[in-house]
């Protein structure tokens, strides 16, 4: 796919006037009298991008590599410019007559032609070939070690066999891949970003943008992919503690802002589901992370008894745009219009189904019973979880004037029980709280915060999702909010 | 023939022998490490019954949360305090 980096300097112009042409460009064409004009009155060097024979005459050098136009930064064909002493001085692009005649000082040029024209683009910025020019003039930016593949390897059963995948096939991160995904953050590639449980090895930006093109990302992805990994490598949430347990738990991602709009993620119909690229590669490509570069992977560190699906990847996006009570980042402090995610030690989602409460005082009895069973319903206070309301049921609120407060008070009212109904031995049932909590009178389900509201999914369905934790506060992880990085 | 990137953090680690198991334990300090899994300390209690029994000093540690790595003084502080460790794992 690629040959070794051209590691030449650029390419100095000769003196006196430099015009870039192709021939598939038809200002290009209309100019060529011009051209010819120039070449009797003045020392002229014509460059041709595509056809080394055009034009016919005066004779072009074929910038064959675009080494000329890649090194002068050429966007537009054609591209005069006034060469003196092997230093530009000046330059325009397109045709425009007074232009050409100021800045070659001959009256006269083009005769007949119309007075203006704009150029077409250069081949050295067109889109299909940007990717191999970076790689091609400036591939010692990137500090990975190369990989060759054989000629009778297969790329993709290569990388299954080396164990770079989570079980499904991944993009192979080749050079122009990974340097299109940096073009993604101003961030520099050699950028330090977090400290890589379980093997603690500090990871670069440029590594974590291997990995999101093994995790199918678009480059505007990777801001976000780049502060998950953030989150994810802080004390506080402790990946490693999340990768090491035998719940069946892993990093979600729930993401709020405009942006999230901007690069096409889903916080409507099937947002936690599959068909959006965002979502499903941006915790992917964190997932990947944790595997590839952290060395986290199931039946080593990864002690899972059962694991689950949404360890592949589980980010959506909140609808903060349309909520009515605000957005969960919002609750934990950052602005409007900022944008931002936090990452969550949760399960898989968990329906709620109520399709004939229309009150919230129905609703919130609903939701409660529910909120009872996370994990165990005897167990208490010591996982939180998010409740990702549809729009069906959070209009049930917002019709009666109930904000975000109130929902989560009159849930959390709802969920409290006596000592008597959760010790150990009630009920029948082994496990519950210890005998201490046995004689108290009322027990929150949650600890203060620990019921976290988002607001997600499809227009029709009376329904919402529970996604349950794991062992939360100092003792397990907390929930990381940040904003995200550009 | 395509070139990749690797995307692993390309560390050689270092393998280090363990020690020689030692042929008798009397006389030993033996560190027992509590995880703080609950009910780690009933088998704990259980061992260090039986170590006592065959001569063995013993000492006991716990980590403060089960869902984290021990700490790295606590490790030190084993590793300077005992010759032979024992670690309950779980519930």
């Amino acid at each position: 796919m690629t040959g070794n980096p051209d590691t030449a300097p650029a390419p100095t112009l000769p003196n006196g006037l430099v015009i870039i042409v192709k021939e598939e460009c038809e200002t290009c064409q209309t100019v060529v009298p011009v051209l010819q004009q120039l070449d009797d009155a003045t020392e002229l060097t014509v460059y041709t991008q595509d056809n080394a024979s055009f034009p016919s005459a005066p004779t072009a050098v074929h910038d064959a590599d675009l080494a000329v136009s890649w090194h002068h930064e050429i966007e537009t064909v054609p591209t005069v410019i006034v060469v003196r002493n092997g230093v530009e001085v000046e330059r325009t692009v397109g045709w425009l007559r007074p232009e050409w005649e100021r800045l070659t000082g001959i009256d006269g040029l083009g005769e007949g032609l119309p007075v203006m024209r704009p150029g077409c683009g250069s081949m050295s910025v067109d889109p299909d070939l940007v990717d191999m020019l970076r790689v091609r003039f400036g591939a010692s930016d990137l500090a990975a070690r190369r990989v060759d593949v054989a000629d009778a390897e297969d790329v993709m059963e290569m990388m299954f066999n080396r164990g770079w995948t989570d079980g499904l096939p991944v993009v192979p991160p080749t050079e122009e891949r990974v340097m299109a995904m940096l073009a993604g953050t101003s961030r520099a590639g050699s950028d330090i970003v977090a400290t890589v449980p379980p093997d603690l090895v500090d990871i670069s930006v440029e590594k974590v943008a291997i990995a999101a093109v093994m995790a199918g990302c678009k480059p505007e992805y990777l801001p976000w992919v780049l502060t998950a990994v953030e989150a994810a490598c802080t004390d506080e949430f402790n990946m490693h503690g999340l990768l090491a347990t035998t719940m069946p738990v892993g990093p979600v991602i729930v993401c709020s802002g405009p942006g999230t709009r901007a690069i096409g993620m889903n916080s409507g119909g099937n947002a936690l589901g599959q068909g959006n690229r965002a979502n499903l590669t941006i915790g992917r490509a964190l997932q990947l992370v944790i595997r590839n570069f952290g060395g986290g992977r199931p039946g080593e560190v990864d002690r899972a008894a059962h694991g689950s699906p949404a360890k592949i990847s589980f980010c959506f996006a909140e609808a903060d745009d349309t909520s009515p009570y605000g957005r969960l980042a919002g609750e934990l402090g950052i602005d409007d219009g900022v944008d931002a995610l936090t990452l969550f030690a949760g399960e898989g989602p968990h329906c709620l189904v109520d399709q004939l409460s229309r009150t919230p005082e129905s609703l919130v009895r609903s939701f409660a019973l529910k909120l009872q069973t996370v994990n165990h319903p005897k167990l208490i206070m010591m996982f939180d979880a998010i409740l990702v309301m549809g729009p069906e049921h959070a209009r049930v609120f917002a019709d009666a004037g109930w904000d975000r407060e109130q929902i989560v008070a009159g849930i959390s009212e709802h969920l409290n029980r006596s000592g008597a109904e959760l010790v150990r031995g009630a009920d029948g049932i082994a496990e519950g709280v210890p005998e201490a909590f046995g004689d108290a009178e009322s027990l929150p389900k949650f600890r203060p915060g620990g019921l976290m509201l988002t607001y997600a999914g499809g227009g029709a369905g009376l329904f919402s999702q529970i996604i349950g934790g794991w062992v939360n506060g100092d003792k397990g992880s907390k929930p990381v909010t940040r904003t995200v990085a550009y | 023939m395509p070139v990749l990137l690797d995307p692993t953090s390309e560390q050689t680690l270092v393998e280090r022998e363990r020690l020689a198991r030692p042929s008798t334990l009397e006389g030993l300090t033996v560190g027992l490490l509590d995880i703080s899994k609950p009910r780690g300390d009933v088998f704990l209690d259980r061992i260090e019954e039986r170590l006592v029994g065959i001569g063995a000093n013993v000492k006991r540690y716990a980590k403060p949360t089960f869902a984290k790595p021990a700490p790295v003084d606590l490790r030190h502080q084993i590793a300077t305090e005992c010759q032979v460790v024992i670690e309950a794992l779980a519930d």
